[in-house]
């Protein structure tokens, strides 16, 4: 049969292409086993051992119980006192905590007395899914806690109805709305695929129709060309930020209740930061198939390991730490932190300088790879 | 860096580069006057276009130095990049921007005074005023390259460098493009083309023939020839091409080739070839003896280089 030979000429110049094409090549065996490894191994949607720290205005056995019971129950991983509500409340905007637990004043001799004292916990709901099962459990845990100590003359209390009456504070997110969460977001999303992929196929195109020789043989230095092929797609994405700004205010009514200038430093670093990573990537890739590849080879992981899809507590510590590598993880921070929490520049400033640090290394890589050579 | 030799355009010595294990160019030396026209000929994947390259400034040589315009090929690549007008092979302009937009792109980048002028006066040099607006990718070949070689000698520069012009562009325009390259010559510009059409080798002043890496000959035409050491005997008449077979496996006759209805055959021994030519005296072929032409130098000086790089 003919048609076969032909099948069989067709698949084996196939073949051959493939194995030429090494980044391809190797892209369809490494994006399985990334995948496998970030969905099978990071990715947790009932986050435990997340931060919370505890406000004692009462310091008892009792106390010690509820200490060590939100302890073992593995949802909560106690990092700490802090000495007034405030610095309960500003943990929570910088994102240092997930939860504060206040112990008011007087809760041992009410609970004893049986008054059902209030617990408070103030939670970080601005990811409701990272928040929601700790806090469906917090009334099972107090209640196992306590039972120990509720012996003898109390143990009545640990019968009826709950001894102690826990008060949830849903910060920042209060009813749970998760395109709260999802919108902000979005803006990091949607600018990480657009700037990295734009920039590396703009400057691949110049090598591929060679163009490169020519620009290459004009008297431009490179930072003058990297500057000057940069600076249009920042002003892209001034526009998709407003874009997403504005339909995330007026259309989802996400509420903005932080500095505009802060969240525009952010915005800028970020896109910066991406940029670089685009400009990387059109140094290294010799076609723009290539170029498009790396990118989505750089969105995968960014996506999956920010805390965009899913809680960034809830991933193993290795996970976290590939996670902190990616400008989108510091970006999201910012974004809702500015957004939904309000948090001011030195809540801030721990995830503004690894998109620093992140820029420039990125930026060092890129000037060093750029050829002012066709070498 | 002292200017030791202000006459030379181009000099340099020693220049080499490899790709991997592949030498490409090994230890050039070019010593080309200000104000000629020189051709630089040689076979596909000789060396010509890297030579090119490293003489401005696009790559970096593994050994060799020198200068080009007086500047120091390895450390002063900005100065000759921006005296030095270098024409691509391939049409490397910008096939999606119009004409102009890539005239006036240029002139940008070389920070060019009265850009807007210059650039007029050029599409109405080139005559393409009335199309300034088409995409310089819509453009014939001919015309892409006529408006390569207007952007890279809108800078006015000192020196031209041109990879191929010709190459694939019909002979008309092949005419009225050695018009133009004379015509910027006899203002004092030095150019340096590369070519593989012997009669353009012939519109040169000197010529320069690089095989396999190596600079196998510099001169004038007729120097060039004259030193061959090549011997051309030439056989007329009918049947001459049943001879051709006979005489390529012979000693004496180092190529054999028919053109011009006549067949070509040369050596370097003079002796062997007249032997050669008494033994193949058939009725109705004459044969004469004649100096050989460029071609049949250019295509010797290949194999000889051929025989040194395989002994190597």
């Amino acid at each position: 049969m003919s048609a076969w030979r032909r099948i069989g000429a067709i698949l084996t110049k196939e073949f051959i292409q493939m194995r030429r094409d090494r980044l391809t090549s190797a892209i369809m065996i490494i994006m399985p086993i990334m995948q496998l490894i970030l969905f099978g191994f990071a990715i947790n949607s009932d986050p435990r051992h997340l931060p919370t720290l505890l406000y004692l205005e009462d310091r008892s056995a009792v106390v010690r119980s509820l200490k060590a019971g939100l302890q073992n129950s593995s949802y909560f991983d106690i990092k700490g006192e802090v000495q007034s509500a405030d610095a309960g409340t500003k943990a929570l905007q910088s994102g240092e905590a997930a939860f504060v637990v206040t112990v008011p004043a007087g809760f041992t001799r009410n609970l004893l007395r049986g008054d059902h004292p209030q617990l408070l916990i103030e939670a970080d709901a601005s990811d409701p899914s990272a928040a929601s099962n700790a806090v469906a459990m917090i009334q099972q845990i107090t209640a196992s806690a306590l039972i120990q100590d509720l012996k003898g003359e109390w143990a009545a209390l640990a019968q009826g109805p709950p001894p102690v009456d826990i008060v949830i504070h849903r910060m920042y997110n209060p009813e749970g709305i998760s395109q709260y969460n999802i919108v902000p977001g979005l803006l990091g999303v949607i600018l990480t695929m657009t700037m990295v992929m734009i920039t590396s196929i703009a400057m691949t195109r110049e090598t591929e129709r060679g163009n490169m020789e020519n620009l290459l043989a004009m008297p431009a230095r490179p930072w003058e060309v990297m500057a000057g092929k940069i600076i249009p797609y920042i002003g892209v994405g001034i526009v998709q930020t407003a874009i997403v700004l504005l339909a995330s205010t007026f259309v989802f009514g996400v509420p903005f209740l932080g500095s505009v200038w802060l969240l525009s430093l952010g915005v800028g670093l970020f896109i910066i930061a991406n940029l670089a990573v685009g400009f990387t990537f059109s140094t290294v890739a010799r076609s723009q198939m290539q170029a498009m590849q790396m990118t989505f080879f750089f969105f995968l992981p960014s996506i999956m390991l920010s805390g965009f899809m899913f809680p960034f507590r809830g991933m193993p510590a290795w996970a976290q730490w590939i996670g902190q590598v990616f400008p989108l993880t510091h970006f999201l921070r910012v974004v809702r932190g500015v957004m939904l929490k309000g948090s001011d520049f030195a809540a801030m400033w721990p995830n503004i300088w690894p998109m620093l640090i992140f820029i420039a290394v990125a930026t060092a890589v890129a000037m060093l790879r750029y050829r002012s050579t066709l070498d | 860096m002292p200017d030791i030799a202000p006459d030379l355009a181009i000099d340099v010595r020693g220049l080499t580069k490899s790709y991997g294990k592949l030498k490409v160019v090994n230890a050039v030396d070019i010593r080309m006057p200000r104000g000629q026209v020189w051709g630089f000929l040689g076979p596909n994947g000789s060396g010509k276009t890297t030579t090119i390259r490293m003489l401005c400034g696009l790559l970096k040589p593994d050994a060799g130095d020198g200068t080009c315009l007086g500047y120091d090929i390895l450390k002063q690549s900005r100065e000759i990049k921006n005296q030095v007008g270098y024409m691509t092979q391939k049409f490397s302009y910008w096939e999606d921007l119009s004409i102009r937009e890539n005239l006036e792109f240029v002139a940008n980048l070389y920070d060019l005074k009265n850009k807007k002028q210059i650039v007029d006066k050029t599409l109405e040099t080139l005559g393409l005023s009335s199309r300034q607006k088409q995409l310089a990718g819509t453009l014939s070949g001919g015309w892409k390259q006529r408006l390569a070689l207007a952007a890279c000698t809108l800078h006015n520069p000192k020196m031209l460098m041109l990879d191929e012009p010709t190459a694939g562009v019909d002979p008309q325009a092949r005419r009225d493009f050695w018009d133009q390259i004379h015509r910027l010559s006899s203002e004092g510009m030095t150019v340096l083309v590369s070519t593989h059409y012997m009669d353009e080798a012939e519109r040169c002043d000197q010529i320069a023939y690089i095989a396999y890496g190596n600079l196998m000959a510099q001169g004038r035409v007729e120097d060039i020839i004259d030193r061959s050491g090549l011997y051309t005997f030439v056989a007329e008449g009918t049947g001459v091409r049943d001879l051709m077979e006979s005489l390529r496996s012979q000693p004496g006759a180092d190529h054999v080739a028919y053109f011009g209805n006549a067949l070509h055959v040369s050596g370097g021994d003079l002796e062997a070839l007249k032997r050669l030519v008494a033994a193949h005296q058939v009725s109705g072929i004459k044969w004469r003896q004649e100096r050989p032409n460029l071609e049949d130098v250019f295509i010797h000086l290949m194999r000889q280089s051929k025989d040194n790089s395989v002994a190597v």
